[in-house]
């Protein structure tokens, strides 16, 4: 078995490793691997093939696949080392700092890697319609958005004529304009929610722009057709979110795409015990973006599941970083710096932070808090409290579940105490 | 008079916009919380316009792809998307393409050219 040792593993060569490999590279770190499952970097972007990427990253408006090409030049600008089509298998705890990585793909066979400090790049997948409950048959013509797209726009293959959409999740809305330019008919968009889980502009331009209707409070109650779909039954549910009896709708149709949600992959993770966050299904990390595991980094949608690439590669690019100053502080002989962090809490409806925990002396200049809200909520004050003294206030006029949100919390700000012993994000009603 | 209805896209709030107009004249703008939404809206009832991205057949590639995407050079009118997209089937092209490359040029007459948005070997 081939074994070799790395400072650094990425696991991921998609926006999240590729950043992740970059910034580490720029740090200083020169003895770097990323190991990708695909026959191509890039991940996911490789099938977003609408634009719309890249507005805060490079100030342009960018498709996915070019997105991901200025990561890729620079990846091979600084010869870093990656192999492609190769799955990794499991991630563990060697002896003293040092992991282990299995991994296998056709050229090397079975590889045993080791590696100082891992980053965790793995992306996310799609729910499945196992994960839904709807009755009928499991004919042909079901499909979730994302296979969808990769159909339509890798494959050159489109999978159906007449189509209805499960769930307004943004690659779902991205699905129902690219079908209909490929010729299809998008009968109708059903959301379970009274809100969209997409980008407001692409329900517009995705589905305004071909005037395909957006029912939201509407599931799926029925599937017909036995070998096909032939039909699906749509229903309006209530505030409990069961149909309604009589609101019943039948499109007849040959295809039915599902969005309705995505989950990080942390299987890896998981078989790593690092410690995991019930909300996000990723682990929990701390202001470096280190999980319970020390020298092992998460980011990217692995971590939680982002709506724009541009935050992904931001928060990549601190997790490599991180990685980078882990393994220099390794090599300098001062071993694992202890971990000081508090707790973020939070209360008015934030659903999980990331990071979930902070240690402020390790705070470089800023910083920065992702969280999402669990509602539709309208005139909040988003306030940051550290032992009990507000901080930070930040107005929102309006926050949804599908727009992530964030804090930026200065170093300056934090100065003034230097022992955090609490950290709470708190949203309240704006009344002036 | 008649009123066209918009969801402003310009923030999260999407604000729903409210344009009256008298044939091509722009009478009010309401609905809208900040000028980004009166100005969106006026855009958007006279020059509507959009990029359009899709993806085409390639032949001769050496990494095994089927398919190149591609989008218009710059904005057409949101009015020619479907017609654009027509003129891309039945479209192949032989590899290597890149990032850049003209794929069609003056694509269905919006004088616009179609682009490869993928380096493809
Ligand atoms: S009008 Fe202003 S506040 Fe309203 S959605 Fe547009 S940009 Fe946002």
């Amino acid at each position: 078995m081939e074994q070799k040792a790395y400072h650094l593993i990425i696991i991921g060569g998609g926006p999240a490793g590729l950043s992740a490999a970059v910034a580490a590279y720029d740090a200083g770190e020169r003895s770097i691997l990323i190991l990708e499952r695909d026959t191509r970097l890039g991940g996911i972007l490789n099938q977003c093939i609408h634009n719309g990427f890249g507005l805060h990253t490079f100030q342009e408006e960018l498709t996915g696949p070019e997105y991901a090409q200025r990561f890729i030049d620079q990846v091979k600008d600084r010869n870093i080392d990656y192999k492609l089509d190769t799955m990794v298998l499991s991630i563990s705890k060697g002896e003293g700092n040092a992991k282990q990585v299995v991994a296998v793909n056709e050229a090397d066979g079975l590889m045993q890697l080791t590696a100082d400090a891992l980053v965790l790049a793995m992306g996310c997948r799609e729910r499945s319609r196992g994960a839904l409950n709807i009755p009928g048959f499991r004919p042909a013509g079901i499909f979730s958005a994302g296979t969808a797209q990769r159909l339509v726009n890798i494959e050159g293959y489109l999978p159906g004529r007449r189509v209805v959409i499960l769930g307004s999740g943004d690659i779902g809305l991205i699905m129902a304009r690219r079908m209909t330019l490929e010729g299809a008919k998008v009968l109708v968009c059903a959301e379970l929610m009274p809100y969209s889980g997409g980008l407001k502009r692409n329900i517009v331009q995705c589905l305004d722009d071909f005037d395909i209707p957006l029912k939201l409070s509407h599931t799926v109650v029925r599937i017909e057709g036995k070998e096909r779909v032939e039909a699906v039954v749509i229903a309006e549910v209530g505030p409990d979110r069961k149909p309604i009896k009589g609101t019943e709708e039948r499109y007849e149709c040959d295809t039915l795409l599902l969005s309705v949600g995505l989950l990080p992959e942390n299987e890896l993770t998981i078989g790593l015990e690092a410690d995991m966050s019930r909300v996000t299904n990723g682990p929990l990390v701390n202001e470096s973006l280190e999980t319970s595991i020390p020298g092992v980094f998460a980011a990217g949608n692995v971590l939680h599941v982002h709506d724009l690439v541009d935050y992904v590669s931001e928060e990549a690019h601190l997790a490599g970083e991180s990685a980078a100053a882990y393994i220099a502080s390794l090599e300098a002989g001062n071993g694992p710096v202890p971990h000081a962090g508090v707790l973020i809490t939070f209360s008015g409806g934030v659903r999980y932070t990331v990071p979930a925990t902070a240690d402020v002396s390790r705070i470089e200049k800023w910083l920065k808090i992702r969280y999402r809200v669990g509602d539709v909520m309208t005139n909040r004050v988003v306030s940051l409290y550290l032992n009990g003294n507000r901080v930070l206030t930040k107005k929102r006029r309006v926050m949804a579940p599908g727009e992530m949100e964030e804090l930026v919390l200065l170093k300056k700000q934090v100065e003034e105490y230097p022992v955090v012993e609490s950290m709470e994000i708190r949203i309240e009603e704006d009344k002036a | 008079m008649k009123t066209v209805n918009l969801t402003c896209i310009g923030c999260p709030l999407g604000c729903q916009l409210e344009v009256m107009m008298e044939g091509e004249k722009i009478l009010m703008v309401t609905g809208n919380t900040c000028q980004r939404g009166e100005a969106y809206a006026r855009k958007e009832v006279t020059d509507p316009t959009r990029i359009m991205t899709s993806s085409v057949r390639v032949y001769g590639s050496v990494a095994g792809e089927r398919m190149v995407p591609v989008k218009t050079a710059s904005d057409i009118p949101k009015g020619k998307t479907m017609e654009v997209a027509a003129s891309l089937r039945g479209v192949s092209v032989p590899c290597p393409v890149n990032i850049g490359d003209v794929v069609i040029r003056n694509v269905a007459g919006t004088g616009v050219d179609m682009i490869a948005t993928k380096n493809v070997l």
